[in-house]
């Protein structure tokens, strides 16, 4: 009896030992190109979505209008779960999109993963392309070919509390010396508030430090990247990132696990006199305590006068690879992606712009993103254009070389050392 | 033969995944291979040495096993020293005491470490108000951020051995007890020297399972650390597996992590049964 249920387990082994390897999906494009049917597409759900639906709503009813027999349907997915629904997109290309929207950090990871479409011809060809700024242009192309078209871009500058600049006569900061000073000044006279609000997992507001000072998070391009983030001019950026963390500004205990939302939530809430916060921080902080009684300046750089290189980011949209629609995908990406789609999506959504002339057009109009424009105009950067980036954000290399320091348990120059390590280890194993 | 059946729904449910997971941790499987952007490579035992080599993975399976061993500690102790409680009391206090378990044990994981986070808030929360605290952080400290789940985590999973224990106790036979207590044992003289040995098989249970628990621990961790604390201090092996094999999309690296867990949990329980025996009586 025991031999006979030995063999059923060994011979349920051996059937299962038959598929030997694991499982694939196999997203080699599509060689289909119908020019009617449905178009489904993937777009983000906003915090407030229904400006956005009426901006997308009348690019498709022009569209419809153009190419007969067409009909397409649109679907807003939560921010939240978007990496695993655009995964299982590529794992599963019958039940996948024409057509999504993905945050501009993923457009390296996305190409390699074989999920969007090479649209450098198209893109070349689109006349509205030409004004295209150069940032947003480089974060949907990798290795020189073009992966979609940039939606919107998202910036962060310095948001400070004019009744408290007031109260104590101060300045607004025009360098970053005087940044950190003038924050820890307004602690010493106000104990209850953060000089600055900062956070420890807050990578976006630490990066313009690290470029200001001159230092870069890696260099190279393409598929041979090497981490720049413990040379010398990177590490000054650090060292002036992390004195802002301890009792005189923004007490480590608490700051140090902040990210981003949290040193907005603490500026709008009123516990901090200055933060970093993108255009889209906006709403929040209007809806908070401080409303009224703020200003947005472009976060300073070293020299007196200079804006620190700041952060481009922002949404983009792509065409998959396995779309049956390519044409008309493209076409629709193109329409959506235009700028008058783009003018009309600020109108209603705050969200700027991706060409130039496009973006100054709505700064006359509309005077809180005028900071934000200017840091645009000035410089902006960008992660490096490789699929080793997602893993490094997501193995949190960066937060934790801050944390280490901030907390004390590693000097600059060794928590650099090991971040920059573990940068090249995924650069090597990514590509 | 009669075990067939049995065999084959085993086999299905628990071989084919762990067969799976092992297949897996040898190749390089990353999210560019599963949607077929690049070919599978085998790639042998090279994740296995790649996670060897990581400093942070030994750090990691050390702060696992410390903690882990501490909780099961922990949760053992009280566990056992409340069903003892519980044989003792009268009928109300001990089903207040039953509720309040039963409470405990159906809050679920992340309720559980949200609510306890909030008691041990630097702002708003009430412990540091009733310790006159001020805003003393409890998770920015490695061992109070561990300490704080912890107490969650016994929290949660004493009551399963206060009920299993409890209902032991219940099953021995009062003349036994009755007649250590004329011989003048202590309490404590008699969990050690009747109640103990007679419950073995019983502690055996809840000692494997809390073990097994414990060592898994997740969404304490990650809820109440953040995702495992400043600079990942508060890191355990399933929160650290998670991160590799899902937040960063290296599912192969993340198998041979689950692999490694196994095949630790498998050992120990095997020690911890031949320990036992070589100790006496067949459980």
């Amino acid at each position: 009896m025991k031999l006979s249920a030995r063999l059923v387990a060994a011979a349920a082994v051996l059937a299962t030992a038959a598929a030997c390897a694991p499982q694939t999906s196999g997203t080699s494009s599509s060689d289909k190109d119908e020019k009617s049917g449905t178009l489904r597409v993937w777009l983000f759900q906003e915090v407030n979505n229904k400006p956005k639906e009426q901006v997308v709503d009348s690019v498709l009813a022009e569209f419809e209008k153009a190419h007969k027999d067409t009909e397409v349907t649109v679907e807003y997915i939560p921010v939240e779960t978007r990496a695993q629904r655009i995964k299982a997109a590529f794992n599963d290309p019958k039940s996948a999109p024409d057509l999504i929207e993905y945050g501009n950090t993923d457009t390296a990871g996305y190409v390699k993963d074989g999920g969007l479409a090479d649209v450098t011809e198209e893109f070349a060809d689109w006349s509205e392309a030409k004004d295209t700024d150069p940032t947003a242009r480089q974060s949907v192309t990798v290795d020189g070919k073009v992966y979609g078209a940039p939606y919107f871009v998202g910036v962060r500058a310095l948001y400070y509390r004019t009744d408290v600049f007031d109260e104590l006569g101060l300045d607004v900061p025009k360098t970053q010396a005087e940044l950190i000073s003038t924050a820890k000044e307004i602690h010493a006279a106000k104990p209850e508030l953060y000089g600055i609000a900062v956070g420890g997992a807050y990578t976006y507001g630490a990066m313009p430090f690290i470029w200001a000072h001159g230092g870069e998070l890696a260099t190279g391009k393409g598929g041979s990247y090497a981490s720049a983030i413990d040379s010398a001019d990177a590490r000054k950026g650090i060292e002036a990132y992390t004195s802002l963390f301890g009792d005189d500004n923004c007490p480590a205990a608490k700051c140090a696990g902040m990210g981003g939302n949290d040193t907005v939530t603490a500026f709008a809430s009123g516990k901090a006199a200055m933060a970093i916060g993108g255009d889209f921080s906006h709403a929040a902080v209007e809806a908070g305590k401080v409303k009224g009684k703020y200003a947005v300046v472009p976060l300073p750089g070293v020299e007196a006068g200079s804006i620190a290189p700041a952060f481009a980011g922002g949404n983009n949209l792509g065409v998959l690879k396995s779309t049956a629609h390519r044409t008309l995908a493209v076409d629709l990406m193109e329409r959506l992606a235009s700028k008058k789609a783009q003018g009309a999506l600020f109108e209603g959504m705050g969200f700027l712009p991706t060409f130039s002339d496009v973006r100054e057009q709505v700064a006359a109009k509309e005077s809180f993103v005028k900071p934000f424009v200017e840091t645009l105009a000035a410089d902006t950067k960008f992660v490096p254009a490789s699929p080793a980036w997602a893993q490094i954000d997501s193995s949190l290399v960066l937060p934790t070389m801050f944390q280490e320091v901030v907390s004390g348990k590693k000097g600059v120059d060794a928590a650099a050392r090991d971040a920059a390590e573990k940068m090249n280890a995924a650069f090597g194993s990514a590509g | 033969m009669y075990l067939a059946p049995a065999l084959v729904v085993l086999g299905g449910l628990l071989g084919y995944p762990i067969y799976q997971l092992g297949l897996i941790s040898l190749f390089h499987y990353t999210q560019a291979q599963v949607s077929g952007g690049e070919a599978t490579t085998f790639e042998g035992l090279g994740n296995y040495a790649r996670l060897f080599g990581d400093e942070q993975f030994w750090q990691v399976l050390l702060a696992t096993v410390v903690f882990a061993a501490a909780c099961v500690v922990c949760t053992l102790a009280v566990g056992c020293a409340l069903a003892v409680l519980l044989t003792r009391v009268r009928a109300v206090p001990r089903l207040a005491l039953m509720l309040a378990g039963l409470g405990a044990w159906a809050t679920p994981a992340v309720t559980g470490s949200t609510v306890w986070l909030f008691l041990f808030d630097a702002d708003f929360g009430p412990v540091n108000r009733v310790l006159g605290l001020g805003d003393h952080s409890w998770t920015y400290g490695r061992f109070s951020a561990f300490l704080l789940v912890l107490l969650e985590v016994v929290w949660c999973s004493f009551p399963f051995v206060m009920v299993t224990v409890y209902a032991g106790i219940r099953a021995v036979p009062s003349e036994v007890l009755e007649a250590a207590s004329l011989d003048g044992a202590s309490q404590w003289r008699i969990w050690r020297s009747v109640l103990a040995p007679m419950l073995r098989p019983i502690l055996v249970v809840v000692t494997i399972q809390s073990v097994i628990w414990d060592f898994k621990v997740f969404t304490q961790i990650y809820v109440m650390t953040g995702g495992g604390g400043i600079a990942g201090q508060n890191l355990v092996l399933n929160v650290y597996a998670y991160q590799q094999a899902f937040a960063s999309s290296q599912y192969s690296l993340g198998a041979a992590i689950g692999v490694v867990m196994l095949l630790i949990l498998l050992a120990v329980t095997l020690v911890y049964l031949r320990l036992l025996r070589r100790q006496g009586e067949e459980l």
